[in-house]
């Protein structure tokens, strides 16, 4: 038998009609049927329990240990198999996700996640090879790496791609220490990277990261870069525009081209924040553009999946003037077909015959050679989807946000639905709201109706802003349902209608109180016994 | 196509609801010089899922799997066996196919795990608080050095040349573009490490000693010196650690003085995946660092109904909030990673850790012993986990290539870590695990003694 729970947890009581809601009964466990609440492992579990099998400790075997054991308590709990899986799956249980509904997360691109991709993924010559095998053992990995490469440089029509950023940040990190090293390399210590107002929190980040000063360019009335201010800002000291396309309101750069041209001309850099590519995949080409670089989210373009949070991986397409600098390791396919790695003491033989020159790698950026979980799964997901099936994922995720904009423009303000068409997601803000009503409490209205709510709050430009990406994986039923919802909360928000202050009322948690836990914070569990 | 669910008379609908005539209409904002008008020439069309499984199957197939080979590489990432129900509880679409826990009325579950997730990675690590994950064991090697500049104000960090090289590297290039200096230092292949040589290079401007335990060459030693060498300098400890299961049998960086420790958490419940996705463990031992640490971190609140619940907090040092200003501009970090590590570690609990670290080390001792006997190679560690380093009398590059042909993963040679430095030319460190069989040891002898008779 289990050792007893010694945590004193309980469950939390449901609570009483106090809304005014008829809610029904108490319960004793405090779940509601199918509604079931879950302690902690480290209150169920126990230091003696374990779920794996494994040979006694012999106390008398010698060791080697240098005389470190460790003898105290780790603090560690153990649950049985039977046990770990119901506290796991009552957990998930808790969560939103796209395999339950439509997830109109704005600039996140949620879309359905193939199995195929997670087969392939698993299978024993991917998942079970270490990264520092000798490569004669590991060809068909580098074959994938390099296959990936390819599709990414094709699509985007670039020269080169760093393979190894973790995720979008970490390959914007990556993009901007390429035109680091580009401009160092030329003798040429520019200071200033220019973002959008409305560019994502990460690419100022990244900018102060990589040593630059930032500085805001700003939109004009349409929700695009105003042009002939970026021009009368550009100048010796900018060395890079970091760039959204399509943007964060969902709209195309109209004068891309020309905002290269004249950062090239200025001396500088486009940096393309890749996040939105979904739009146009097999549509428009990045490096027709006239980009330097971009990252792209292979969790966010090429279904793989988001995890609660990670991981993703972030590739970096490059243009010619930056691809003799990107990281270390990467794939090269030499002439009789062979994909090799190039680390350090290879790297020099092999630029000259793919760069005409010496390669000049900025460095490592990670221990191994990146995401190739990730590459396996982006891989099997462009295969699967083909050329042309790329081209209409681009064409359905623009016709479902333009419908749900269509469908929606006239109970909400949509700031930038009258210059046109919207790209892949659709943006809308709180101005016609009733009362005090803010887009938080509309957001957690669509809890209650059973949706994850879209992007809120962002892009900082627009006025309690609601950020909708359906993606392309939804049809026009599930499509209908939510318009349908949205347009109910919608209604009732500019009705001014007060309850929604206080949704959501079905989920498993009502309002958290985000304060309280940002002013005293508690990040670990402390058995209370002990404290 | 299996993955669109629009019908084509959906799509004349929906445009005609919009008021579109052709889905070019919805494209009048790209130039028209840049359209494509149709695929992209030289790729693939689409393709069946059983053609592509076919087609993914044979690229596997030209990989030799560690399973099917006497496997003993370690350096950063460890071959040890995943429970059957971490890959089925990693596989509910309620945790693969959720994102960032942003709503957290509806995201309890992912919450919950990471504040679960957070109290194992203290514990393990004998510190204060930890965050909910980095990409990986190197980029959160270099968080470490850029919060302890952050704590100290200070911008030299000093890294033991026992730390494994490409976490080195990692720090030294991200150093390159924020203006930190970086005094590292070339291994020396001795029993022991040099501690000595470490401590003299602390200084006065030094904001952190970055070391790492058990070190690349498998060395285990005590850190109690060098932290207090470091702290009365005004410097920060930062220890690194790539085996995770090494801390169910020796001291906690935290019991020994550490600020800072970070490391792979890949060992527990990830699996080798060629190099990533894997699991960046960042803990601080001190809480009052904890406002400077990077990343995401899941507290706990209650809601307006006075019940328990998680969120993620303490964002204002976030890029989402600070933007330019941020402690790091990570964001997606390996959510679902720290579910595996969460649910393996679950699963083990404190006896089954201590179980498998004690097997672990059962069988490196016996390894070592076994490897000992062999004509031609000499075992460098005097103390060790479930790594250790042995010295052969030839190039240990080019014998581990000819050994993979004979289907042995014989290690990884220190030539490959070590490119530059002729000394370690001839260093194999060899990582004995669980999965290792008295067979597999066997076979290894063996096959050394065939190439160094």
């Amino acid at each position: 038998m289990n050792p007893p729970n010694k945590s004193g947890w309980k469950p939390a009581m449901n609570a009483t009609d106090q809304d005014g809601m008829h809610i029904g009964p108490a319960t004793v466990s405090g779940n509601r049927a199918l509604m079931l609440e879950e302690p902690l492992s480290f209150e169920i579990g126990h230091a003696e329990i374990t779920g794996v099998d494994l040979p006694e400790i012999d106390p008398a075997a010698a060791n080697r240990l240098g005389g470190l054991e460790r003898s105290d308590p780790i603090g560690l709990v153990g649950l049985s198999e039977p046990e770990t899986v119901r506290h796991y799956t009552r957990l998930s249980r808790q969560n939103y996700a796209i395999d339950l509904g439509l997830f109109p997360l704005g600039s996140c691109t949620m879309k359905h996640n193939p199995r195929l991709n997670e087969k392939v993924a698993r299978m024993p010559g991917f998942a079970d090879v270490h990264p520092l095998q000798p490569v004669d053992t590991v060809r068909g990995a580098l074959e994938v790496i390099n296959e990936l490469a390819h599709w990414l440089i094709d699509l985007t029509g670039m020269h080169g791609v760093a393979m190894s950023p973790k995720a979008g940040a970490h390959g914007e990190l990556c993009g901007m220490l390429c035109i680091r090293a580009a401009l160092e390399a030329r003798g040429d210590a520019r200071k200033v990277v220019l973002c959008p107002e409305s560019a994502h929190g990460t690419n100022p980040a990244t900018a102060a990261f990589a040593g630059y000063e930032t500085e805001d360019i700003p939109a004009g009335a349409d929700g695009r870069v105003d042009l002939e201010a970026l021009k009368a800002r550009l100048g010796p000291d900018v060395a890079a525009v970091m760039i959204t396309n399509p943007n964060t309101c969902g709209l195309f750069e109209r004068d891309m081209k020309a905002i290269s041209d004249a950062v090239h001309e200025a001396g500088g850099f486009v940096y393309c924040d890749g996040a939105n590519f979904n739009a146009i995949v097999g549509k428009v080409r990045p490096g027709d553009l006239g980009v330097d670089a971009m990252h792209i989210n292979l969790h966010k373009t090429f279904s793989t999946p988001h995890g609660g949070g990670g991981p993703g991986s972030g590739p970096v397409v490059l243009s010619e003037a930056l691809s003799p600098y990107g990281p270390l390791p990467y794939t090269a396919r030499t002439k009789d077909g062979v994909v090799h790695l190039i680390e350090e003491e290879s790297a020099e033989s092999f630029s000259e015959e793919h760069f005409g020159g010496v390669m000049d790698s900025f460095g490592r950026m990670t221990a191994f050679h990146g995401q190739m979980g990730m590459f396996t799964r982006a891989l099997t997901y462009m295969l699967s989807h083909g050329a042309d099936g790329l081209r209409q994922v681009a064409e359905d995720a623009v016709l479902n946000a333009n419908y749900i904009l269509r469908s929606l423009e006239d109970l909400l303000h949509a700031p930038y639905a009258d210059s046109g068409p919207c790209m892949h997601e659709a943006l809308f803000g709180d101005k016609d709201f009733g009362g005090d009503l803010s887009t938080l409490d509309l957001a957690k209205g669509m809890i209650d109706e059973g949706y994850h709510p879209m992007t809120v709050f962002f892009p900082l430009v627009v006025h309690g802003a609601m950020l909708v990406e359906p993606t392309e994986t939804e049809s026009k039923a599930a499509l209908d349902q939510f318009i349908a919802s949205f347009r109910s909360v919608a209604e009732r928000a500019n009705a001014g209608d007060e309850s929604l202050k206080q949704a959501p009322y079905y989920a498993p948690r009502r309002r958290l109180d985000e304060t309280q836990a940002a002013r005293k914070p508690v990040l670990a569990w402390n058995d209370p016994n002990l404290t | 196509m299996r993955y669109l669910p629009l019908t084509d008379t959906d799509r004349s609908d929906m445009l005609a609801t919009i008021g579109a005539d052709s889905i070019d209409d919805l494209f009048t904002d790209v130039p028209e010089e840049a359209r494509l008008d149709g695929p992209i020439h030289g790729l693939p069309m689409h393709a069946s899922e059983m053609a592509v499984e076919k087609h993914m199957r044979r690229l596997s197939k030209k990989n030799l799997a560690a399973a099917d080979a006497a496997f003993f590489l370690g350096a950063g990432a460890y071959k040890h066996h995943v429970p059957a129900s971490v890959d089925h509880i990693i596989q509910r679409g309620e945790f693969l196919t959720a994102y960032t826990p942003y709503q957290p009325e509806i995201a309890q579950g992912t919450l919950q795990m990471l504040f679960e997730f957070q109290t194992q990675v203290a514990r393990l690590y004998g510190c204060a608080v930890a965050n909910a994950s980095m990409y990986d064991g190197s980029t959160a090697c270099w968080e470490a050095v850029a919060m302890a500049g952050r704590v100290t104000k200070r911008k030299r960090a000093v890294l033991s040349g026992a730390l494994h090289p490409h976490y080195a590297e990692v720090v030294k290039t991200m150093a390159k573009f924020t203006g930190d200096t970086i005094a590292d230092a070339k291994p020396s292949i001795q029993p022991e490490p040099d501690t000595t040589g470490l401590r003299d290079r602390i200084d006065e401007d030094t904001s952190c000693v970055v070391v790492q335990y058990p070190d690349i060459l498998g060395r285990v030693n005590d850190l109690t010196e060098i932290a207090e060498a470091a702290h009365a300098k005004g410097a920060l400890l930062v220890v690194v650690n790539t085996e995770p299961v090494a801390l169910g049998a020796i001291k906690s960086p935290g019991e020994m003085g550490a600020d800072i420790v970070v490391g792979e958490g890949q060992s527990i419940g990830v699996g080798l995946n060629f190099g990533g996705p894997y699991l960046g463990l960042f803990a601080v031992r001190n809480p009052k660092h904890v406002r400077q640490m990077p990343g995401r971190l899941c507290g706990e609140t209650t809601d307006a109904e006075g019940k328990r619940g998680f969120v993620l907090t303490l964002s204002t040092r976030e890029q989402h909030i600070r933007r330019e200003k941020a402690t790091s501009n990570i964001c997606t970090n390996s959510g679902l990673c720290a579910l595996a590590f969460n649910v393996h570690m679950t699963l083990l609990g404190e006896k089954g850790l201590r179980q498998l670290a004690a097997e672990n080390h059962r069988l490196a001792c016996l390894a070592a012993d076994k490897l000992a006997q062999v004509p031609g190679v000499t075992v460098l560690n005097s103390a060790f986990f479930n790594e250790f380093t042995i010295v052969l009398e030839t190039d240990a590059r080019a014998l581990v290539r000819k050994l993979a042909a004979k289907n042995v993963l014989a290690g990884v040679s220190l030539g490959r870590l070590f490119p530059d430095v002729d000394a370690l030319s001839q260093g194999l460190l060899v990582a004995v695990t669980e999965t290792t069989s008295e067979e597999d040891i066997d076979t290894l002898c063996s096959a050394l003694k065939e190439e160094l008779a």
